[in-house]
């Protein structure tokens, strides 16, 4: 029981994780119709960005302080991607208003292309680290209770928690603010929003800004795990399960379709994966989303779109 | 009759400028060099890459092979085996003729060893590629110099009873591989069984997906079936993962033992003090800054801003393993023309015939500033591998240092695996192996 408690905990922290990743994609498919393809590289270049800028920070300005230096380079970071999401509006989504979603589609995907080789021309190709003072030992809780007690990795709870701590946030910012609102409209419809006022190419420079500070979070969380190089891209590929399963259009769908694919994949991995050869872990978190697609092809809770012809 | 005149211009202009260009190909010896400097894997194979090239710089800076200079082409194949194969077609004709390949890349060898055959390329797999192509007799064109993965798990295991005070003390015990899942991460696996059955150990697999970022679920069955040891077998950021997982799970590092492959600078650095204690094989060679070779290149190629990467790289573990496989394919040209003509140009053919005949005693290597880093290696017709000495290094939380003496894979385990398995591949590709009196001549 202990190990199926820890298994399920481990599969909760991971999918909170997982969450966010899949909150970039719905913050821009919600706003803009656009399945950003690019999300994954975002959250590399963001990656680079800060753990480049938090060594080149302290030769710059001759700090000591570490915790300062973090600081700084998530401002100059944070600074980068506001960049990004201006460059993507002015160049790329500004001259492709009202074209097909497939268009916009391919242009996120030459958008990823561009991200990923820059930021290796940029910040270099090597393994980067970020050390933002996540604990790295377990702590092993209920010894009492269980045999051995439940290991909880302490970085994981914590990067769940700053996670969950977003995704709220969000939540609240979509829900609650006339931004938020219009970002909706936009996502509603281009025409229909910008005949009633809502000025479409700052709309989409805010969520493609919110998407860069999503994708910086992840990226710092990820890269302060894996350190940050180039597979912090494959990061992403995580984050598709869980919109399929939750719903493009849902910030909830994202929350409730990351944890569902966290436990789901540990699970299977753990109990399923030695009856069929193991390593089935990243396949199956497909196959339970593509499951409940047969159920609600909309996803869990994406929008039921009824076109009436 | 005009585009008749056109047309004999065009070939003559051609020509013209074509010539000069032959000429200076003649002179050179072509090395395509297979590299991934992008891509989930581009830290590693990037230093393997910086390695390989700058010995080739430096053995042009001390006036080539035997006055024949070298010429490269790198081709990118981002760790990938389609790619990889698109590098070999495009390159394998190239100035005058590819000298030999080393794609870096286990699947990408799979692929070309039945290529190699056909266009007379000889495959230097130093270290990875198929096991059982260390039998010269099948597989004509493979060669894993140094070592293969099977030799790999056999000094693993030994390693291992080594520690627990003997073969017989393996008996009952757990061992775990945690494995990339690949060609390259199952190679191991058909050595391990046999051992587990030979010394009663018992033996738990467990793949982990390219490429490697996700492991929790791994490591929790680590945690709750508790091996004795865990042998890592992966590449790039599957291996710092690993390490970041083991430490998030409480398994201790100094019970976990790596492939070579998994025991250089960028699978452990960013871990730092968590990887402490964690052990890895070593293809001979650890890192080694202070190698006469290394003091070689300082000076001549890099003080001359020469160099491929960056300074503080050189030395380091996979830029020696780049290093020492270059150096390799090198000595093949040299030996081949002691037969077929010093200073001379050697074709793929007459290369297979230099890396079938290697003999570089104690004293050859001291000599070209290997001393300390590496032992003799002695290939020939039917033994493609040449020798099969390995080190443990240990990664002291800062640095990585040797903690064993000297390993040697036992032949009586291995031999018959890979003549087994070369057999079977023989019968498959209906295959007539060489006899040791084809390989005279």
């Amino acid at each position: 029981m202990g190990f199926f408690l820890e298994t399920l905990i481990g599969g909760l922290m991971a999918g909170m994780l997982y969450s966010l990743v899949a909150l970039g994609f719905v913050l821009i498919f919600k706003a803009s119709g656009v399945f950003n393809f690019a999300q994954g590289a975002m959250v590399l270049f963001a990656a680079l960005a800060m753990a480049r800028f938090s060594t080149w920070i302290p030769q710059w300005l001759g700090l000591e302080s570490a915790a300062l230096a973090n600081v700084l380079a998530f401002l100059a970071a944070g600074a980068v991607m506001f960049l990004v999401a201006w460059l993507v509006e002015r160049l790329v989504l500004r001259h492709l208003v009202n074209q097909e979603g497939a268009t916009l589609l391919m242009a996120t995907l030459g958008i990823a292309y561009i991200l990923e080789g820059i930021g290796g021309t940029l910040f270099g190709s090597d393994i980067y680290k970020i050390d933002v003072g996540m604990p790295k030992e377990p702590v092993m809780i209920l010894e009492h209770v269980f045999d051995g007690g439940l290991l909880i990795n302490k970085e994981d709870f914590v990067a769940a928690s700053i996670a969950a701590l977003l995704v709220a946030l969000l939540a609240l910012f979509f829900q609650k603010t006339t931004t938020g609102r219009a970002l909706r409209a936009v996502a509603d419809d281009h025409q229909a929003a910008q005949s009633i006022g809502i000025p479409l190419h700052r709309i989409w420079f805010i969520v493609w800004c919110v998407a860069g500070v999503v994708a910086l979070v992840a990226g710092v969380i990820w890269g302060s795990k894996l350190g940050v190089q180039f597979s912090l891209s494959t990061v992403a590929l995580r984050g598709l399960p869980v919109v399929i399963l939750g719903g493009l259009t849902s910030i909830p769908g994202a929350i409730i379709g990351g944890l569902i694919i966290g436990v789901g994949e540990k699970l299977s991995e753990v109990y399923l994966g030695p009856l069929i050869g193991g390593g089935i872990e990243i396949w199956f978190a497909y196959q339970l989303a593509l499951v409940f697609l047969l159920l609600r092809p909309q996803g869990l809770f994406g929008e039921k779109i009824i076109d009436r012809v | 009759m005009k585009s008749i005149k056109l047309a004999v211009a065009g070939a003559a202009i051609a020509s013209l400028l074509s010539t000069p260009n032959v000429i200076a190909q003649a002179k050179e010896q072509f090395f395509p060099v297979l590299v991934y400097r992008t891509g989930a894997y581009a830290p590693n194979g990037s230093q393997w890459a910086n390695g390989y090239v700058d010995y080739l710089k430096l053995v042009n800076a001390k006036g080539g092979i035997n006055g024949v200079k070298i010429s490269f082409e790198e081709c990118e194949t981002a760790y990938a085996t389609d790619r990889g194969v698109e590098c070999y077609e495009r390159l394998k004709g190239k100035n005058g003729g590819a000298t030999l390949f080393q794609p870096l890349s286990t699947g990408v060898t799979f692929a070309l060893t039945e290529k190699a055959p056909v266009d007379k390329i000889p495959l230097i797999t130093a270290g990875y590629g198929r096991s059982e192509s260390q039998n010269g007799a099948v597989f004509t064109w493979n060669f894993p110099l140094l070592g293969t993965y099977w030799v790999g798990a056999e000094v693993a295991i030994q390693h291992i009873a080594k520690k627990e005070g003997g073969v017989a003390k393996l008996k009952g015990r757990k061992i775990a591989l945690v494995y990339h899942d690949s060609p390259y991460g199952k190679e191991p696996i058909p050595v391990l069984q046999e051992l587990a059955r030979n010394h009663g150990f018992e033996l738990q697999l467990l793949p982990v997906a390219h490429p490697g970022v996700e492991q929790k679920a791994t490591w929790l069955q680590v945690r709750q079936q508790k091996p004795d040891y865990v042998l890592l077998w992966g590449w790039g950021v599957m291996n710092s993962t690993a390490l970041r997982e083991a430490q998030s799970t409480g398994y201790p590092r100094e019970k976990m033992i790596g492939i070579w492959w998994a025991g250089a600078e960028p699978d452990v650095k960013d871990v730092a003090e968590g990887a402490k204690g964690y052990n890895a094989l070593t293809l001979q060679h650890g890192a080694e800054p202070n190698a006469k070779v290394v003091k070689d290149l300082r000076e001549l190629v890099y003080a001359k801003g020469q160099g491929t990467g960056p300074k503080e790289d050189v030395g380091q573990v996979l830029y020696m393993r780049g290093l020492i496989s270059a150096m390799l394919g090198v000595e093949g040209v040299r030996k081949a023309q002691e037969r077929y003509g010093k200073g001379k140009v050697m074709s793929g053919e007459q290369v297979r015939w230099g890396l079938e005949n290697l003999s570089l005693d104690q004293k050859t290597l001291d000599g070209m500033g290997f001393a300390g880093v590496m032992r003799p290696v002695q290939t020939s017709c039917l033994d493609h591998m040449g020798s099969s000495w390995v080190r443990v290094h240990t990664w002291s939380g800062s640095k990585w240092e040797f903690t064993s003496d000297w390993y040697q894979a036992d032949e009586k385990v291995l031999r018959p695996m890979v003549m087994l398995a070369s057999s079977k591949y023989a019968e498959e590709k209906k295959l007539k192996p060489r006899t040791p009196e084809e390989c005279k001549k």
